[in-house]
């Protein structure tokens, strides 16, 4: 992954020319060119089947690009935490054991990991249930264990997949605020999958409007992200930048239809 | 589980469901032993055409000795046949799943193995092999099967994301092994071994009277054959009845061995309101 020439310091994820196809023949991604900085929230924004999540995978190693380059800045062990849609727990152990997956397979000593699968779970409100197991949570508690499995390395990216999408929306809210306040303390790199305009817009720095099938990026808006709780949520100006979003979002799947 | 919870209302009928479940099969198990002896009583049938049931029990009690002991020897052949088929199953579906040529090369006799009569193969071993040896063999052959699919049934039906998650943390095969295959797969091995339980018990029973009087074997299916031959048809009942009563003890025993090690996470272990 970090082959090539040496990626510039403020720049966390780069990607160059970077196409995924099938072993069936289905071009699903790209060609994309995409710098993310450190320390932003970029969505990737686009109906089902656009590749987003393609892109999302082909950043975490967990798939090859058929062409064009992927690279990470550091690029050591665990520098990704990965949030999958659904929570992705090992239903035969207990919370504390799904947070120390992780330190556990880069052979952390129990003592050693103790503390920072305690300080992860604090992060996310979930201490008192390192020892339940994930059937006694509900779908919002779970997600947060995964979100607090994906800390627990200290990663520099985190990479999201459509997290919230299958919860309720007041946990999605809860969550979204949760997670912004976790991003303005962390300053990690957040690049995070969404199908809605909504949360995208609430959430990120930077939207990437993507087109389906293949996936390419069709448009980007910038936001100020000084702002955001629940006034913002009703407010004239989020109400404005989602119509801007959502118009985008038609323009690149209207674009699609015409061709 | 955690929380505190207000008794339901129909707690009560959820009682009476339960003991239901035990009494019906006791009340069929009563009606079934009082149809027999009335056939028996009502047509005076000698016991060496149909022994009743009171006359079953009386040599079971009587020929307690003899039958303990065959009982025991069946049962310790039934486990040494369960236990080679429970390593050799589980064995076998990890060296599958570690190496695709390995399955492919070896699956088919596998299956052979499976699909060919066991009777048909028992006089052949009893021939190669000593007797007692012959006797686990043909328990295991009949007994490995369900283990090694289960198994392998298992340990494909890992989480894709859970894969993935232990991919991006660069596990190592052993790793994966151990943390995420054995334990997703530990449901679908429990469900063969409950399976093979079973028939390990058949394949030693098939073994024995397939060895017959041909060898000095003193198992309960041999006993079943010899008092055959006795024309002692009581105690040819009273030995069936402990080889159905040891069948439906190992079913159990595996069955609560399963509940156990899957109560805390297993759907197949949870009441249906938790």
């Amino acid at each position: 992954m970090a082959e090539g020439a040496p990626v510039p310091d403020s720049v966390a994820v780069s990607l160059r020319g970077v196409t995924k196809v099938y072993d069936n023949g289905v071009a699903a991604l790209g060609p994309i060119d995409l710098d993310v900085r450190q320390g932003e929230f970029v969505s990737l924004l686009g109906p089902s089947g656009c590749g987003k999540s393609t892109a999302l995978r082909l950043i975490a190693g967990l798939s090859a690009a058929t062409s064009g380059a992927v690279k990470l800045a550091g690029g050591k062990p665990g520098a990704i935490g990965f949030v999958f849609q659904e929570p992705t727990l090992m239903p035969w152990t207990t919370i504390g054991e799904n947070v120390r997956l992780p330190l556990k397979l880069a052979h952390m000593s129990r003592e050693s990991a103790e503390a920072r699968v305690g300080a992860a779970l604090a992060q996310v409100g979930l201490s008192e249930f390192a020892g339940a197991y994930p059937r006694e949570l509900s779908g919002g508690m779970k997600m947060r264990v995964s979100l607090a499995r994906a800390l627990v390395t200290d990663p520099d990216i985190l990479l999201m997949d459509e997290p919230f999408a299958a919860l309720d929306e007041i946990t999605r809210f809860r969550l979204n605020n949760d997670l912004l306040a976790l991003w303005r303390n962390l300053r990690k790199t957040v690049i995070f999958v969404t199908h809605s305009v909504f949360e995208s817009v609430y959430l990120s720095e930077r939207v990437i409007v993507m087109t389906p099938r293949p996936g390419r990026i069709a448009s980007e808006f910038r936001f100020d992200p000084a702002e955001r709780g629940e006034e913002f949520r009703t407010s004239a100006e989020y109400a404005a930048h989602c119509r801007e979003v959502s118009h985008g979002l038609s323009r690149a799947s209207g674009e699609k239809l015409a061709s | 589980m955690n929380s505190p919870r207000t008794e339901p209302a129909s707690d009560r009928s959820d009682t009476t469901a339960r003991l239901l479940r035990f009494v019906m099969p006791l009340v069929v198990l009563a009606a079934g032993v009082l149809a027999w002896h009335l056939v028996v009583r009502l047509n005076e049938l000698p016991p060496y055409v149909l022994p009743g049931p009171g006359v079953v029990f009386t040599t079971l009690i009587a020929d307690w000795s003899i039958l303990s002991q065959s009982l025991l020897t069946t049962l310790w052949t039934t486990l040494e046949g369960f236990v080679a088929a429970s390593v050799g199953g589980i064995a076998l579906a990890l060296l599958f799943n570690q190496s695709k040529w390995l399955e492919i090369s070896l699956l088919p006799y596998a299956i052979v193995l499976q699909v060919t009569p066991v009777i048909a193969i028992a006089p052949l071993l009893l021939i190669y092999l000593p007797q007692q040896t012959a006797v686990i063999a043909c328990a295991w052959i009949v007994a490995f099967f369900p283990v090694l699919s289960n198994t392998t049934l298992g340990l494909n039906s890992v989480d894709r994301n859970l894969a993935g998650l232990f991919q991006l943390y660069g596990a190592t095969r052993a790793q994966t092994l151990a943390y995420l295959k054995l334990p997703s797969a530990l449901p679908y091995i429990l469900g063969g071994l409950r399976i093979a339980g079973g028939l390990s018990l058949i394949g030693a029973v098939v073994a024995e009277i397939a060895a017959g009087s041909a060898g000095a074997g003193s198992g309960l299916a041999y006993r079943i054959a010899e008092s055959g031959y006795r024309l002692n048809i009581p105690r040819m009942f009273a030995a069936l009845l402990l080889l159905s009563a040891a069948g439906i003890v190992i079913y159990m025993l595996l069955a609560l061995l399963s509940h156990l090690l899957l109560r805390r996470w297993h759907e197949s272990a949870l009441g249906k309101d938790t």
